[in-house]
């Protein structure tokens, strides 16, 4: 009832975009495709700052577009956060966090201020202004910004795109934190899979303007029939919990229907839900149970498909108790193994990473 | 140290550049405004048309002007239709003559200030919930503020050493029309060296602080922003 429809057919020379999509009202949906995809079209079809001619958007049972009305960005109750941040540069942070707040009557303040600046760690920046703030700061500005509007949809524009390695790894964790202090439903656009598979609940795949794929993150990473597979960031999700902690070693164990995963020692609890990622490239198959190996984690899994991805690789989708998992390995193996659909085989899992 | 003459000259000329300057921001805000956000046709030919005052020789736009504001002329007639009389040397008919000789140097520096702007921030104050006008008060007018201050230094500035214009549409009346540029002429055309040199001397620096002031407050504010 609560979601999101969307229908819009834009186009300029050069580019068309076509999609119908509803979208869940809960969680980070990622918008996910290669540039040029028209992403940020979309997330700008959605807030108002583009028109398209053809066009039906309802948010929340309230409609924002259709053939006879068109409400301005100014007037939808959203917040945006553009890649480039977008921070006004005469105002300081002060001013800048004020600019939405003060604009929208007091009974729809759902969010506190003091809440927002703790969340993002911004204190300290309150008296600077942009152009002395790093870029990582600039960027945790900019979401207290779009936040502290209370709206009932957050846009996110590749949000970490503008930023070094090193400034993503400082503004990731807010990110983790907002999605799981906050009730609001975000649309995250990006084009990079592991920010995708840590943040996002679910997923709408984009290419030339079309809705190639959509479903839960989890869903979707596990299929071979999607660009995102090829991808050297291609790999399964997997949800699971915490089993127990091994003290000697450092480990953790966690355990989920395929089986039982160590990894390196995590601050978790047990019993815990967690999402693990395991990276395509790091799983290599073998017919029989190796003995003698330094891989840990060695599951029994069913081959449910072969998918070529270059010349020389494949794809090798897994079954493991109901969970999908993805190998990655030469077609030249594929032929030696015999692997088919069908066939028992043991998944030699090299590296595990938790991403949630 | 400057005779009664020599000072209503130079109180009429300050008289005039202030009404001029302040007409100029009044109409040349939303031209600017208007020539940085468009995409129509139109914005070509308005600005070559908001520029003619930098390549023409005043006397041409003086001539037109005159003939426009003449009791034969289109806006001569509507003046008359008015009660108003006539423009032509007239301290009003300065001003009109005045405000489009300087338009340009108003105009083109808010208009390069808006769109250096760009649309960015102020799609960003709109997901903020401000209104068109909203958004135009409170982030475009004050991220564009050097470029008015630039604008109405250059129009005051202008319209200060503005001669063929008032020429030909002011003439040379003392209190009304005869400028400080006017008043030169007269002295030099008298033959009164000392009193021309004594306005020309007022005039070169005058003109040298404000583009002084001018350069080293854009260059402040360029280092600021940077």
């Amino acid at each position: 009832m609560n979601d999101l429809a969307a229908r819009f057919r834009h186009g300029y020379p050069g580019f068309a975009l076509e999609v119908d999509v509803r979208l869940p009202s809960r969680g980070v949906t990622a918008i996910f495709g290669p540039s040029g995809s028209g992403k940020t079209t979309l997330l700008r079809l959605i807030a108002g700052l583009e028109r398209a001619a053809d066009g039906y958007l309802a948010v929340a049972d309230e409609v924002w577009q259709d053939a006879n009305s068109f409400v301005p960005t100014h007037a939808r109750p959203l917040g945006y956060v553009f890649q480039d941040a977008r921070l006004f540069p005469h105002l300081d942070v002060r001013r800048n966090l004020d600019y939405g707040l003060r604009r929208i009557p007091p009974s729809s303040r759902r969010v506190a201020l003091d809440d927002v600046i703790d969340l993002l760690g911004i204190g300290p920046l309150m008296d600077r202004k942009p152009g002395r703030l790093s870029g990582g700061e600039r960027q945790r500005v900019a979401i207290a910004r779009a936040l502290v509007v209370s709206p009932r949809l957050l846009l996110m524009d590749e949000p970490l795109a503008a930023l070094d390695q090193a400034r993503k790894q400082e503004v990731l964790p807010y990110l983790e934190r907002l999605h799981d202090t906050l009730d609001i439903p975000v649309l995250y656009v990006s084009h990079a899979i592991d920010e995708v598979a840590r943040l996002a609940d679910h997923m709408v795949v984009l290419d030339g303007g079309r809705v190639v794929a959509q479903g839960s993150t989890s869903d979707l990473m596990a299929r071979t029939d999607l660009p995102l597979s090829g991808d050297d960031g291609a790999g399964a999700l997997i949800e699971a919990s915490v089993a127990g902690h091994d003290e000697t070693y450092q480990l953790t164990d966690v355990v989920f229907a395929g089986g039982r995963l160590s990894l390196p020692r995590q601050a978790r609890a047990v019993g815990q839900r967690v999402r693990v990622r395991i990276l395509a490239r790091d799983v290599s198959l073998t017919l029989a149970a190796q003995t003698g190996t330094s891989i840990i984690n060695i599951l029994p899994a069913r081959v449910t498909g072969i998918t070529a991805a270059g010349p020389s690789q494949s794809v090798v989708s897994l079954d493991l108790g109901g969970t999908t998992l993805l190998a990655r390995v030469t077609r030249k193996s594929v032929d030696a193994l015999g692997l088919k659909p069908g066939l028992a085989v043991h998944a030699q899992i090299k590296g595990v990473a938790l991403v949630k | 140290m400057l005779n009664a003459a020599n000072l209503a000259a130079i109180l009429l000329t300050v008289k005039l550049a202030s009404v001029v300057t302040l007409l100029l921001l009044l109409i040349g805000t939303p031209i600017a405004w208007w020539l940085a956000n468009t995409r129509s046709w139109l914005k070509a030919p308005v600005e070559a048309i908001v520029a003619l005052p930098i390549v023409l020789p005043p006397s041409v736009l003086g001539f037109y002007l005159l003939v426009a504001m003449g009791p034969h002329g289109p806006v001569g007639q509507f003046t008359q239709a008015l009660g108003l009389g006539t423009l032509p040397f007239t301290f009003t008919g300065l001003v009109v003559a005045s405000v489009f000789y300087s338009l340009p140097f108003v105009v083109q520096p808010i208009q390069n200030a808006f769109a250096a702007i760009g649309p960015g921030l102020l799609e960003a104050a709109a997901t903020l919930r401000a209104r068109p006008w909203d958004r135009f008060f409170t982030v475009a007018l004050p991220l564009a503020r050097p470029g008015f201050v630039t604008a109405a230094v250059l129009g005051f500035a202008h319209t200060v050493g503005e001669f063929g214009v008032v020429l030909m549409v002011g003439g040379n009346i003392p209190g009304q029309t005869r400028v400080v540029s006017v008043q030169i002429y007269d002295h030099v055309e008298a033959l009164e060296y000392g009193q021309a040199h004594e306005l020309a001397i007022v005039l070169m620096g005058f003109s040298f602080v404000t583009l002084f002031l001018l350069y080293a407050f854009n260059r402040r504010a360029t280092m600021l922003s940077a």
